[in-house]
């Protein structure tokens, strides 16, 4: 364990270097790790550096999930609707790690202790990939350590730096005074409704609220524009819910490295104060670092910044808009949202993590293969019963409450601060604005790996003057 | 009662500032640093034992006097 913790700290047995290939003009990164030298590249192979391997997915010949123990598939659409059931079945049927042969082979740990022990071992499991699909990076992909979209889908020892050049951006301190300006983009969407009648309008507020606050702000700190923000959820559910889909079919998803390629050239010509310019301007060992890898951490703030947040605004209305006495509770004693806040994350944690097997290896008496997809469900991880007292109970005032949501070990969410901070805004305006409201219709839920929902049709009861 | 920070294995998620900030800080990366030293002041006692209690990496430790 402590070889592992060691290693998750981001230690490399040697500083990592870099030069210039001459040939290519690539920068070469290289390090020592157990006596062997590292290299990994930046730059464009005549390949491409972005080659997927298909992996089997046959849809029709799958069909839908009739054992999740044996045939796990968080893509069924009747996977998140019902998701904290599948844990509970599975786990209380003595099925603490669930298996697939879809995707080309796919774990699924279902416990605290197994989502936990992947999560902090970060030499058997590669973050090279964290979202699960039916093409996985091929011999030409970017490789580990640096992934696609660094730090997400970066191991040790890269890691550490990229996400150092990150974390300033959103730290607490740095977070802080977007407050008000959420709060104004709130008030503006929910001025947008138009006139409502008590006990008679009905809004959705997915669609018409959450889908809508967090890609406003990413946007905004990324200094992209307003009217693109359709766009960017477009991109977002490309890459995270059409994951069943070839991926050469995907669109959206090559469009979105061109248009990030465009916003930094129009970011060059006209620098400012944001993220992409910090991001361009940050440097690494003396060097600003390439285009290509500003991209893909754009790529990242962009994917993981929008329907996340998106997903737990909307899964804590629908939770509030069933339990009128919750909602009574934030309104009589604003104080308690220091822990609603919490228990929204704990019960309602939207995000599924995945890891690539590095090496085989023998999880609990599962013969994992390289390769093997790992799916980590810290949402599940939220809800065992060894970890949490009556885990499936939603407590407004709980106290002790040592949640995942954001994941455990050296790839904690980079935005938890911003997405606290939207979620309770996002919160607190909603039942400010509307006192009372219940459900008023069918949900629809998203599908994969991050969970909340699409469309929540709610019946206003009451508004504030 | 003396509550102690193990730095490496804090991961930034940053509830301990939130929950305790008399006792907590975080740095421009987000890591916690620990404001006092020696015994934690009586009122100060509850908020470290909630500090430790939703510290996700298990990072922060309570040790009782006596």
């Amino acid at each position: 364990m402590t070889d592992t913790l060691d290693q998750s700290m981001g230690q490399p047995a040697s500083e990592p270097t870099m030069r210039i290939d001459e040939a290519t003009g690539n920068k070469v990164f290289s390090f020592e790790r157990d006596g062997e030298v590292i290299e990994f590249i930046i730059g464009s192979s005549p390949e491409g550096t972005d080659i997927w391997q298909r992996v089997p997915y046959d849809a029709d010949h799958y069909g839908p999930v009739t054992d999740f123990a044996t045939d796990f598939d968080h893509a069924d659409a009747g996977y998140n609707p019902i998701a904290p059931e599948v844990w509970k079945d599975l786990r209380e049927g003595g099925c603490p790690v669930a298996h697939s042969e879809r995707y080309g082979g796919m774990w699924v740990p279902l416990t605290n202790d197994t989502v936990t022990e992947v999560a902090y071992d970060t030499e058997n499991f590669t973050s090279r990939n964290v979202v699960v699909a039916v093409g996985r990076p091929g011999d030409r992909a970017m490789p580990a350590p640096i992934g696609n979209a660094p730090p997400i889908t970066s191991d040790p020892p890269f890691h550490n730096i990229a996400r150092r050049l990150l974390l300033p951006a959103f730290a607490p301190k740095m977070i802080e005074p977007w407050e008000p300006e959420i709060q104004r983009l709130c008030r503006k969407l929910l001025d947008e409704m138009g006139d409502i009648t008590p006990g008679e309008s009905i809004v959705d507020a997915a669609v018409q609220y959450a889908q809508n606050i967090p890609v406003n702000v990413i946007g905004r700190m990324l200094g992209f524009p307003e009217k693109d923000e359709a766009l960017f959820r477009q991109f977002v559910h490309d890459a995270l819910e059409r994951i069943t889909e070839e991926p050469g079919t995907r669109d959206g998803l090559d469009d979105l490295g061109a248009y990030i390629q465009n916003q930094i050239v129009e970011h060059r010509a006209n620098p400012r104060d944001d993220l992409t310019s910090y991001l361009m301007n940050v440097e690494l060992d003396g060097n600003k670092l390439d285009d290509e890898v500003v991209g893909g951490m754009v790529i990242l703030l962009l994917i993981a910044g929008i329907d996340t947040t998106w997903s737990a605004i909307g899964s804590s209305l629908w939770h509030l808009a069933q339990h009128p006495e919750d909602h009574q509770r934030l309104l009589d004693d604003p104080e308690v949202m220091t822990f609603a806040l919490e228990e929204f994350l704990r019960a309602y944690a939207p995000v599924t993590m995945a890891r690539l097997v590095a090496k085989d290896n023998d999880f609990h008496g599962c013969p994992m293969k390289k390769d093997d997809w790992v799916l980590l469900p810290f949402p599940a991880a939220n809800r065992d019963p060894k970890k949490f007292e009556d885990p499936d109970t939603f407590i407004v005032d709980r106290e002790a409450n040592r949640h995942a949501a954001f994941g455990l070990g050296i790839h904690r969410c980079l935005g938890s601060n911003l997405a606290r901070l939207e979620l309770k805004v996002a919160i607190e305006e909603f039942i400010r604005r509307f006192p009372r409201f219940e459900l008023a219709g069918d949900v629809r839920w998203s599908v994969g790996q991050i969970r909340g929902p699409r469309e929540l049709p709610v019946r206003i009861l009451e508004v504030a003057d | 009662m003396r509550v102690h920070l193990d730095a490496e294995k804090c991961q930034g998620h940053n509830r301990c500032y939130a929950l305790a900030p008399e006792l907590f800080d975080v740095d421009d990366y987000g890591q916690a640093m620990l404001l006092v030293e020696g015994d934690v002041p009586a009122e100060l006692q509850d908020k470290a034992r909630l500090a430790a209690a939703n510290c996700p990496e298990y990072a922060i430790t309570i040790t009782e006097n006596g």
